[in-house]
């Protein structure tokens, strides 16, 4: 087992390997003249400025909404708690869509902060909203009688307990924002991403490509290890035992109309616009745009490509989360640190890495459903793993033991015990990378074998040729895929808060 | 003597340099109760877990029935040894019900698994309606009978029991303990226990092993290791001591308790007492002051008293433990008098 662990960790380091062999490849001097010049420049600025003010635009709306739903006495709070994770079910290429849908003229940065703010601050929301259920309220009134006021109590004691919500949180968004290319491509806004895309277009396996690539790659692994920094040794948030009472929510006062106004205007933006605008356009396209026979064929090819990798990734999950909870020695934590790397990586980085490497090792598999399936597995098995770990960490070893006391062997205990209690958690594994694979459109645009026409990808050259009526139905589709994972994302978040 | 049904020579293990086991021997006689007593970390799991087949030991053997199971070169599979055993807190599997968690080992049709797991929840006392309850459902101590239902289920030939009792509430404890030891003597299976408390080891073992530091410092019977401890760790492990300064001539024991019999050579050395071997007798006069001491402190403990007395102004006071009616009162005098023989440590 130990061996196919260590060759699916090796495969993690594809995409750094040809990163690194790229930049070997074209020498010094030319990887500084690709690099050093006034389009990387303008492309690292907007890449920049985009996380800059995007990331901690959705830590503020994050954990505001969060405190607000879960802490105070704002009206209709069991109506909005799971209100605010739901626009994780629209792609943030389907929300560009319908923004575009109503202000045709956005485009440039600030567009691009709107759409990724409003598509993203639930990563933000969902783990501050767990976190604030979690706390326990003898802290905060111990903090009241200390002296604090409302206002106090938030800076001084809430806040610093969401630190390491904010810091995942934050992490998570900067990673999709280095890593979406529908939503900024469609509001023509560039950054490394989107370059990426367009060069490979233009010039199939170009050294430019790879040296944006290269300095993407970089911009990714500064944010990590910023993050580990600013983390510190605080990395698990301690857990309290014994029941604690439930939070007595904080009286707003004057403050409920505005507050309730605020979010109110949230919703509208975040969930409004997309469902107003697929509404708008599947009117105005009427019968005519439901080709049924183009859609269920795109259907069924999605369905086949998310399925089979969904499947492929969640057994493949199973021995490297065995690995990752059971032993504690090298292999271990090296299986840790791919992963880590490999799920902040951008996806185009993998997809490109991918295309050259089957160029140039393997041609037969270039175009292959083999190669995109397996695209899908390195860009998703964290997904799946965050999840079958967490489900197998949760059987006890004391069960196994005891299986095994009674006769069964190992392979019994593993099928009878240990796969059993773990079934629920890889469900879950497995749903995720089904949506997360459903509604990829990046690597999918790259990879896929000729004649592949999956949702995503006729609704990108529906959008991108501006029919926006044709493209309508498939943002529906997409939206009602995704629609039940994130009904699961946010019952696994109130779950692990009851814990 | 038969030959033993459980052989432990020279066991050892380390756990990443440090050693938690060092040269263990032990034996246990067919269809007997042995309890493993020491306090936490003391190794006394580790034991288990060897025997059991869920670890493998650094040097010495295992022997089960005569059948060596486990040596540094040699291991059995923890599924091929036979034995039964039992986790502290049962480790029922949550997602089958209790029927089924007994019927786990359990070969054969529906019909006889069936029957079969019946009859052990009858074994267990709890009542055949219980099978198709959840472990969620049930109490404690009804979870700790079901486990030991379910070890019984492939009638082992040696049954582990680690901590079985330490989750459950003081009075549903004794009441579990009490219910496991009755049907354990009925099957006549042999077992080992492994407990920190030493009155659970005293109350149901045949013989007990007091383990300190990865080693026994003691084997023995019950009264053998509570009435004559080897050492001074094992005789204050099994409960209170009273030690005084002594000399030996000729089997008995000098000491400001007066003269004691003891097994021991002649010399000096430490007289160990229990302190419900001593007797405080108020006497009225103090006309005769040889051997009288005086009440320091009385302590009311309910159905006992605990008497802190000066034994006639030497040596450092001594705690006599007696029923609670009509204590003496502080300052009064008192003759200490001493049942049964002592234990003399050099």
């Amino acid at each position: 087992m130990s061996a196919s662990v260590a060759i699916l960790v090796a495969a993690t380091f594809i995409p750094l390997g040809y990163v690194v062999w790229g930049a070997v490849s074209v020498g010094p001097t030319r990887a500084v003249d690709l690099i050093v010049r006034p389009r990387v420049g303008e492309l690292l600025l907007n890449t920049v400025a985009l996380i800059a003010v995007t990331v901690p635009l959705c830590v503020v709306i994050g954990i505001g909404t969060a405190w607000l739903v879960e802490r105070t006495d704002l009206p209709g709070r069991e109506f909005w708690r799971p209100l605010f994770v739901a626009p994780l079910a629209i792609p943030a290429f389907v929300n560009s869509y319908a923004w575009v849908g109503v202000v045709p003229s956005l485009h440039g940065l600030w567009a691009g902060v709107l759409i990724t703010t409003l598509s993203y601050f639930p990563f933000m929301y969902l783990p501050a909203a767990a976190t604030l259920r979690r706390l326990d309220p003898a802290v905060e009134e111990s903090a009241r009688a200390l002296g604090s006021d409302s206002i106090g109590v938030f800076f001084r004691v809430v806040l610093p307990q969401l630190r390491l919500a904010i810091l995942g949180g934050g992490l998570l968004i900067a990673v999709h924002l280095l890593a979406e290319f529908g939503a900024f491509a469609l509001i023509r806004f560039d950054t490394f991403t989107v370059a990426i895309f367009q060069q490979f277009q233009a010039t199939f396996d170009g050294a430019a490509g790879s040296m944006l690539a290269g300095v993407l790659v970089l911009l990714c692994l500064f944010l990590l290890t910023a993050e580990a920094a600013a983390r510190g040794t605080a990395r698990y948030a301690r857990i309290g035992s014994g029941a604690q009472r439930a939070a007595t929510p904080i009286a707003l006062g004057h403050n409920k109309v505005p507050a309730f106004a605020a979010v109110t205007l949230l919703a509208v933006l975040a969930l409004g616009v997309p469902a107003w605008t697929i509404g708008r356009w599947l009117w105005i396209g009427g019968g005519a745009v439901w080709e049924v026979d183009t859609i269920a064929l795109a259907l069924g090819q999605t369905i086949g490509l998310a399925a089979t990798a969904a499947a492929l990734t969640t057994v493949l999950a199973f021995p490297v989360a065995w690995v990752a909870v059971r032993s504690h020695g090298l292999l271990a934590r090296a299986v840790e640190g791919a992963n880590y790397i490999t799920s902040s990586l951008p996806g185009i980085v993998t997809a490109l890495a991918l295309v050259t490497v089957a160029i140039h090792f393997a041609r037969p598999l270039y175009q292959s459903v083999a190669l995109i399936v397996f695209a899908y597995v390195l860009l998703f098995m964290p997904r799946a793993l965050v999840n079958v770990r967490a489900g197998l960490a949760q059987v006890p070893t004391g069960l196994e033991e005891a299986s095994r006391s009674l006769g069964s062997s190992p392979t019994a205990t593993f099928l009878r015990v240990t796969l059993r209690l773990t079934a629920p958690a890889a469900a879950a594994a497995a749903a995720m990378v089904f949506v997360a694979v459903a509604t990829e459109l990046t690597a999918t645009l790259l990879l896929a074998p000729t004649g592949t026409r999956t949702l995503s990808m006729l609704f990108w050259s529906f959008s991108s040729e501006l029919d926006y009526a044709a493209a309508a139905p498939y943002a529906l589709v997409l939206v009602l895929l995704a629609f039940p994972v994130t009904v699961l994302l946010f019952r696994q978040s109130t779950r692990v808060a009851a814990l | 003597m038969t030959a033993p049904l459980l052989d432990i020579r020279g066991l050892t293990k380390s756990f990443a340099g440090h050693p938690v086991l060092a040269d263990i021997d032990l034996q246990v006689q067919p269809g007997s109760m042995t309890a493993v007593v020491g306090a936490s970390g003391c190794g006394k799991t580790t034991l288990l877990r060897l025997i059991a087949g869920f670890e493998t030991p650094d040097a010495g053997t295992v022997a089960i029935a005569g059948r060596q199971v486990a040596s540094p070169t040699t291991s059995v599979a923890p599924h091929r040894r036979g034995v039964g055993y039992v986790a502290q807190d049962g480790a029922l599997f949550p997602h089958l019900t209790v029927g089924q968690n007994i019927a786990y080992g359990l070969r054969g049709d529906r019909a006889s698994v069936r029957r079969r797991v019946d009859e052990l929840l009858e074994t267990v006392s709890l009542d055949p309606s219980y099978a198709s309850r959840r472990p969620h459902q049930l109490s404690g101590g009804q979870q700790q009978r079901v486990a030991l239902a379910r070890a019984l289920a492939r009638q082992p030939v040696l049954m582990l029991l680690d901590e079985p009792f330490t989750a459950l509430d003081t009075g549903l404890r004794a009441a579990t303990r009490k219910a496991v030891a009755a049907t354990l003597a009925e099957t006549g299976v042999t077992t080992l226990l492994v407990t920190h408390d030493q009155e659970e080891a005293l109350s149901i073992a045949d013989q007990v092993a007091v383990m300190r530091d990865g080693h026994f410092t003691q084997v023995g019977s019950p009264q053998e290791v509570y009435r004559h401890p080897t050492d001074r760790f094992t005789a204050e492990f099994l409960g209170d001591c009273i030690a005084v300064p002594c000399v030996v001539t000729g089997g008995v024991a000098d000491s400001v308790l007066g003269r004691v019999p003891v097994r021991a050579n002649d010399g000096p050395g430490t007289l160990i007492l229990r302190p419900e071997q001593l007797v405080a007798t108020v006497v009225s006069d103090s006309g005769q002051l040889d051997g009288v001491g005086t009440v320091l402190a009385v302590e009311f403990l309910g159905h006992d008293v605990l008497l802190t007395v000066d034994p006639a102004g030497e040596g450092a006071p001594v705690v006599v433990r007696q029923h609670s009616l009509s204590p003496p009162p502080i300052d009064a005098k008192v003759r200490l008098q001493v049942i049964g023989d002592g234990v003399v440590l050099t």
